[in-house]
């Protein structure tokens, strides 16, 4: 094992956390502003997919098609919110998981019917393919480099949105006091368009970054769904800050357990078991992670409430 | 308005007409349907005691329904394949004996939903939700990656296991074995509801400090709900691998975790036999939406938009006139 190796997996690990922070962000913003549990925002990750390809396919540019990503997962978000969620954000835990459930099974089948089944595949742009030399020897891809710093870029944009900005301000009091920030006259409705279709837009986006490195299907939101849950349970709902260092300990975790674990087990065990189990334990490596941190905080790292 | 007490007898009543009906025209598909019904109405049925009177929303019951279909797929490998299987110092012998499978399912999933719940129920609201959803895929990956028993390909069983007295190899008497479990578990349920347990759980749902302040422990209260819930869906997951005499990391997968809500809010949260209605309404679904086109999961989420935002209480709310059952 190099210290080649180590750094390429620091760096993939780092990639794959702020691509999860992309998704993790929308997810905790909605929540924690709406109260809102969405599992449709895999699909989101998928829609913001499948524009991308499908416009890369079209005009063979890479950047129109991110542009593309950006433009179909809010106007998806924007219909979904107008039209299903806008009625659930009083309703129970239960209607909401059931009411996105449903959404997730429509968007899946829908994107089925109109791409089919066949995976799809667009390329990176040519300015950003290719190895680039990093100081210490260690060669790695130009375009995941790229995807760390855009993904850094939207940390720091985040902050900044709601932090010092007049919207982030008011999204930031509607999270603390609905009927407050209403009574001083801000259209609280018009308000939770706008943070659910910026939570879509940053799915979408994602699943366009990501989707030029891997296939493009149905489907393919479903486990980042899921591991975005695991990143904003360890974060704290609610928190942009939490969402960011989740995102980054689970994309660590997840790439370094990978290669370590099978390492550590072929220390005590023959190497054939020592690779099956290390990698067993690898795969679940994420929610032991999340496990310890429930039972350290049970309300995440950076969560006010439960 | 249709009373609720002729609902719980009449549905699975109709369930074991139509078996039998089946059973005389020889139409062994629909038998095997009935099937599908009562399986995947035991494993909701299951869900239903945590979700409907603990109200604990568990996206993660497929964790226990995939233990006990591979309880089963393990155990009947190891009987056909006549190895033993080795655990350190333990040799544990395959078996083709349902009764034995279905002690090691239930136990199994049991001892998971314990340690699942200990964890998830430290958190509440949505956190319960994202946690449960989290465990059941780490098990769903753990199956993937565990290339022992057949990874992501599965596990194959070449016959059906074994009931004493019976041929389970007939599709009308391996009904009749689910169907039995199937009214054992709606007695159960039934009796638990009615029972100090159950009222005090019942209480815990809406009101846990009240229950508190009686001197009761809300907390393991719903621990205790989620542990039955967890080992009666992991029985019907030992059912549903013998039904199709297959196992595969799908059975843990969190559509299904999904669906298995889907069947309770069909029916209705909390009612006796919601579950097997909405077993009933998926499986017929399923079979002739699937059959019409083969994008039939759009018009199933329809039809889940439609229940949620526009009627209370499913089916047995629309049919009693009723929103929620009477607690």
């Amino acid at each position: 094992m190099s210290p080649i190796l180590i750094i390429e997996q620091l760096l993939n690990g780092l990639q794959f956390g702020v691509m999860l922070f992309l998704m993790a962000a929308g997810l905790t913003l909605i929540f924690g502003v709406m109260g809102l549990i969405n599992l449709a925002h895999g699909s989101l990750y998928m829609v913001g997919a499948f524009a991308a390809a499908a416009v890369a396919a079209a005009t063979g540019s890479f950047f129109l098609a991110l542009a593309a990503s950006l433009a179909a997962a809010a106007a998806a978000g924007v219909v979904i919110e107008v039209f299903v969620i806008r009625r659930l954000y009083r309703a129970a835990h239960l209607d909401q998981v059931l009411a996105t459930f449903a959404l997730i099974l429509i968007f899946a089948e829908g994107a089925r019917w109109v791409f089919g089944s066949f995976p799809l595949y667009f390329d990176v742009p040519p300015m950003l393919s290719g190895p680039i030399m990093l100081p210490g020897g260690v060669q790695y891809p130009l375009y995941r480099l790229a995807l760390i710093g855009v993904g850094l870029a939207v940390g720091c944009g985040l902050w900044w949105l709601t932090a010092r900005t007049r919207i982030g301000i008011q999204i930031r009091a509607g999270a603390n006091d609905r009927e407050m920030i209403a009574a001083l006259g801000v259209d609280i409705s018009r308000l939770y368009t706008v943070v659910f279709a910026l939570g879509a837009a940053l799915a979408g986006f994602a699943g366009a970054l990501v989707g030029a490195i891997q296939s493009v299907e149905v489907g393919m939101g479903d486990p980042v769904l899921i591991m975005a849950f695991v990143v904003v349970v360890i974060g704290g709902i609610g928190s942009i800050k939490g969402a960011f260092i989740g995102a980054i300990l689970v994309g660590l975790t997840d790439r370094l357990g990978g290669i370590f674990l099978p390492e550590v087990f072929k220390l005590f065990m023959e190497p054939g078991a020592a690779t099956q189990t290390g990698s067993a334990l690898a795969s679940m490596a994420i929610y032991i992670l999340m496990g310890v941190v429930l039972v350290w905080r049970p309300s995440g790292l950076f969560g006010a409430r439960a | 308005m249709i009373p609720e007490r002729f609902i719980t007898f009449a549905v699975p009543a109709g369930l074991f007409i139509i078996a039998i009906l089946a059973f005389w025209t020889d139409e062994p598909f629909t038998i095997t349907l009935t099937t599908r019904v009562a399986i995947l109405g035991l494993a909701a049925v299951g869900l239903n005691i945590a979700l409907g009177i603990g109200g604990l929303v568990s996206l993660g019951h497929a964790a226990f329904f995939g233990l006990g279909g591979y309880a089963m797929g393990i155990l009947a490998y190891h009987a056909q394949t006549y190895s033993p299987l080795t655990l350190g110092p333990l040799v544990i012998e395959g078996t083709k004996s349902m009764p034995v499978i279905w002690i090691v399912a239930v136990v199994t999933s049991a001892l998971a939903a314990l340690a699942i719940g200990v964890l998830s129920l430290r958190t509440s609201g949505v956190y319960f939700i994202m946690i449960t959803l989290a465990f059941g895929q780490m098990l769903y990956y753990f199956s993937v990656s565990w290339s022992a028993y057949g990874g992501e390909d599965g596990l194959s069983i070449y016959l059906r296991n074994e009931f004493p007295g019976i041929n389970t190899l007939v599709p009308i008497q391996f009904f009749g074995l689910c169907f039995v479990l199937l009214c054992l578990a709606l007695v159960l349920q039934a009796r638990l509801r009615g029972s100090s347990f159950g009222l005090a759980l019942n209480a815990a749902r809406q009101a846990p400090a009240r229950v508190e302040t009686v001197g009761l422990n809300p907390v393991r209260l719903k621990l205790l709900a989620f542990v039955i819930s967890g080992a009666i869906t992991g029985l019907a997951g030992a059912l549903y691998a013998d039904l199709n005499r297959f196992v595969s990391p799908s059975m843990f997968s969190w559509h299904l975790s999904g669906e298995l809500i889907v069947l309770i809010i069909i029916g209705g949260v909390g009612r006796l036999v919601g579950p097997v209605i909405g077993a009933a309404l998926f499986v017929a679904l399923e079979h002739w939406l699937g059959g019409l086109t083969e994008y039939w999961h759009i018009g199933l989420g329809a039809i889940l938009l439609g229940i949620v935002l526009f009627s209370r209480g499913g089916v047995i709310g629309f049919l009693t006139g009723k929103a929620g059952p009477n607690v």
